[in-house]
C-alpha cells in the first residue's frame, strides 16, 4: 500500500505502533509538540533531502501558519481544522512568494535569499497589529473539531494531531515515490540532465517549495492549537535553523529521518532542561559532528549499511 | 540650521553618518564573505560570530591586559585570523569535495556553538567598551556636530577596504589569488601551494570581520548577539551586490548604508527592511546582483 517497500512498510508499522502507544508513557503535551515539530521536519526534508534546495527561512511559514490559525480560531471563531488549513494556505502563498523570488537562484544564493526573506517576514511580525506583537496571539482556544468534538481534552486533541501527522506523512512518501518525485530525485542528482531530457526545472522546484511550505504552515498552525499561543519565536530565524538541524539528525533525503529527528531534539530539549543555556552550544555540536561524522543522519547511515531505502 | 526637503539639515545629515557607518561594516563584512567565496566556494555563515569575537578580544585585551584599543586594531584580527586558520584546517577543509550546501550547514553550527559559548560567558546584554581617549568629543563641521568615532569608523573601513582592493587588484599576490580563484589546478602546477593559500585566504576572510568587530565595539555594546544582527542584513547586501567583485561589494555596502539612513529620515518604519525591499527588486530586475557574473 501506499508504494511502501518492506523496510519501509515495517519502519512504517513501527511508527504507527509507537503513535498509538505512547501517550501510556509520555505527556500527550510533549508528544504533540514533537509531532508537529517532525511534521515541520518533513515538510523540509521534502524539500533538502528531495530537491536539494537548502532553505534557511522556513521558520517563516511556519510561524506564520501558526499566527494565521491562531488569529482566525481566535478573533473569527473559525473551526480548529479550517484554522489549521488557513494556516497551510498562507504557509503555501508565502512560499510561492519566496520561490518565486529565489527559485532562479542556486545553492548558496538560494540559502542568502530565503534567510533574508524570513528575516523580513520577522520584521513585519513583529510590527504588524494582528500579531500581538512582543505578546503574541495568546490563549487562542482549541475550539470543538467540526462543530462536535470538543479538544479541550489532551487525548482528543492528540489523536487530532496524530491522524494531521499521519495523512501528510503518507501524503508526502506518496509524493516522493511518484513521478512527480523521481523527477525531483533527478533534479537533486543533476539539474543540467534533467533540464536536458525536457524538463523544465525551475517549475518543479517552485511546485516543490509551495508544497514544502504549505505543510509547514500545517504544521506550525497545529502547534498553535495545541498550544493555544503563536509568538514570534517561530517566526525567528533560530527556527529555521532547529528544522535544519531535526532532517540533518535524522536523514536528510529518507523518508522516516526527520521523525526520528524532531524526536530525538525534542526529547534532548525537555529532558535535558539542565541544560538551559547550553541548548544553543548543545544544538551546534550536533550540527557539526553531524556534518563532519555522518553526513547521512541515523536513519541515512542505517540505510547505507542494510542497503535498503528508509 | 537649514532646511532640506522639509528636513532639518542636522537630522538628515546625522541619519546619513549613521547610514554611512552601518555601512562601513556592510562592506568590511561583505568584502570578507566574498574573498571567503572566491577561494573556498562557500558561504561563511560564521562570518557574523567571528566579528562579534573580534570585539570580545578587544574587550579582554583592554580588561585582562590592559592593552590599549589601537593595539587591539591589529591584535584582534590575528587572534581571530589565527582562529579562522584553525577552524579552516579542522572542520572546512574536510568539505571541499562535497556539496556547498555543507560547508553552509557547518560553518551556521560554528556560529551557534560561538555564539553560545559567549551568551553562556557574558549573557546577552553585553559590556561598554569606552571610546579611545585621542577620539572623544566631537567636531563641527559646520553644517552638523561629527562625533570624532563615527568619522574615524568611517575613514578607517574605507581605507582597510580600499587596502584590500589594491592588493588583491594591483599586486602579484592578489593576482596569484585571482588566478587560483578562477582555475586552482593550473595555479598548483606552478608550484604555488593552493590549500594554504585557501587556509590563508580563509584567515584574511575573518580577520577583517574581526577588525569591523573591533571597530564597532564602541559604538555597539560588545555583546554575544552583535554579529547575529548584523550578519542577515550583509547577506541581503552580498545578494543585492552579487559575489562577482570586490569593488562591487566595497560599493554596494556603503551605499545600501547610505540607503538605510536616508530611510531613517523619510520613512522611519521602513528603515528595518529597506535592504531587503532593495534585495526584492533587484532580484526582480538583475537576478545576478548589480556587480554579479551570472546567477550560478
Amino acid at each position: 500500500m501506499f508504494g511502501f517497500s518492506r523496510p519501509q512498510g515495517v519502519s512504517f508499522l513501527i511508527m504507527l505502533a509507537a503513535v498509538i502507544i505512547s501517550p501510556a508513557f509520555f505527556y500527550p503535551i510533549l508528544l504533540m509538540k514533537v509531532l508537529c515539530f517532525a511534521l515541520f521536519a518533513c515538510a523540509y526534508n521534502l524539500l533538502i533531502g528531495y530537491v536539494g534546495l537548502g532553505s534557511f527561512g522556513h521558520a517563516a511559514f511556519f510561524g506564520m501558519g501558526g499566527y494565521i490559525a491562531a488569529y482566525s480560531a481566535k478573533k473569527w471563531g473559525l473551526d480548529p481544522a479550517l484554522a489549521i488549513i488557513a494556516g497551510g494556505l498562507v504557509g503555501a502563498v508565502l512560499g510561492a512568494v519566496f520561490g518565486w523570488l529565489a527559485i532562479g537562484r542556486q545553492g548558496i544564493y538560494f540559502a542568502m535569499i530565503t534567510l533574508a526573506l524570513s528575516q523580513m517576514v520577522f520584521f513585519f511580525c513583529t510590527q504588524a497589529s494582528f500579531t500581538g506583537g512582543e505578546d503574541g496571539i495568546q490563549q487562542v482556544p482549541r475550539g470543538k473539531l467540526f462543530g462536535m468534538i470538543s479538544l479541550q481534552d489532551d487525548m482528543a486533541m492528540y489523536t487530532v494531531v496524530a491522524v494531521i501527522f499521519l495523512v501528510t506523512f503518507l501524503l508526502i512518501h506518496r509524493i516522493v515515490h511518484s513521478p512527480f518525485g523521481q523527477v525531483l530525485k533527478a533534479i537533486r542528482e543533476n539539474e543540467p540532465r534533467a533540464t536536458s531530457l525536457g524538463y523544465r526545472t525551475d517549475d518543479y522546484k517552485m511546485l516543490v517549495f509551495i508544497l514544502s511550505a504549505g505543510i509547514a504552515g500545517i504544521a506550525g498552525g497545529t502547534k498553535s492549537i495545541v498550544f493555544g499561543i503563536a509568538t514570534l519565536t517561530d517566526v525567528a530565524n533560530a527556527q529555521s535553523g532547529e528544522v535544519i538541524l531535526m532532517t540533518l539528525v535524522g536523514g536528510m533525503g529518507t523518508i522516516f529521518g526527520p521523525v526520528l529527528g524532531a524526536l530525538i531534539l525534542n526529547f534532548i530539549e525537555s529532558y535535558l532542561a539542565q541544560l538551559g543555556a547550553w541548548f544553543a552550544v548543545t544544538q551546534g555540536v550536533i550540527f557539526v559532528l553531524c556534518i563532519m561524522f555522518f553526513r547521512r543522519g541515523i536513519l541515512g547511515e542505517l540505510a547505507a549499511r542494510l542497503k535498503v531505502a528508509l | 540650521m537649514f532646511m532640506i526637503f522639509g528636513y532639518p539639515s542636522a537630522l538628515l545629515f546625522g541619519q546619513l553618518l549613521l547610514g554611512l557607518i552601518n555601512g562601513a561594516f556592510y562592506a568590511l563584512l561583505s568584502l570578507g564573505l566574498a574573498i571567503i567565496f572566491g577561494m573556498l566556494n562557500i558561504v561563511n555563515f560564521s562570518h557574523g560570530a567571528l566579528f562579534m569575537l573580534g570585539a570580545f578580544v578587544a574587550w579582554g585585551l583592554l580588561e585582562f591586559l590592559g592593552i590599549s584599543y589601537w593595539w587591539s586594531l591589529l591584535l584582534a584580527p590575528i587572534v581571530v585570523g589565527a582562529f579562522g586558520v584553525l577552524l579552516e584546517k579542522v572542520f572546512i577543509a574536510r568539505l571541499y569535495k562535497l556539496d556547498h550546501l555543507y560547508g553552509l550547514l557547518l560553518t551556521f553550527g560554528l556560529a551557534l556553538v560561538i555564539e553560545g559559548l559567549a551568551r553562556n560567558q557574558f549573557g546577552s546584554s553585553g559590556m561598554p567598551f569606552a571610546i579611545p581617549r585621542q577620539l572623544q568629543g566631537a567636531t563641527d563641521l559646520g553644517f552638523m556636530f561629527m562625533p570624532n568615532y563615527r568619522g574615524w569608523v568611517v575613514a578607517a573601513s574605507a581605507g582597510m577596504c580600499l587596502l584590500v582592493w589594491l592588493v588583491i587588484e594591483k599586486t602579484s599576490l592578489g593576482a596569484t589569488l585571482r588566478a587560483a580563484t578562477e582555475n586552482p589546478a593550473i595555479v598548483q602546477s606552478f608550484g604555488i601551494n593552493v590549500p594554504r593559500m585557501i587556509t590563508l585566504t580563509y584567515a584574511a576572510g575573518v580577520a577583517l570581520a574581526a577588525f569591523a568587530g573591533v571597530l564597532a565595539a564602541p559604538i555597539y555594546s560588545v555583546n554575544p548577539n552583535m554579529g547575529a544582527s548584523f550578519i542577515i542584513t550583509v547577506f541581503a547586501v552580498v545578494v543585492i551586490g552579487g559575489m562577482g567583485s570586490i569593488a562591487g561589494s566595497i560599493v554596494t555596502g556603503f551605499g545600501l548604508g547610505i540607503v538605510e539612513g536616508l530611510t531613517k529620515v523619510f520613512y522611519p518604519q521602513g528603515s528595518s527592511v529597506v535592504i531587503f525591499v532593495v534585495m526584492v527588486i533587484v532580484l526582480l530586475t538583475r537576478p545576478a546582483g548589480l556587480f554579479g557574473k551570472g546567477g550560478h
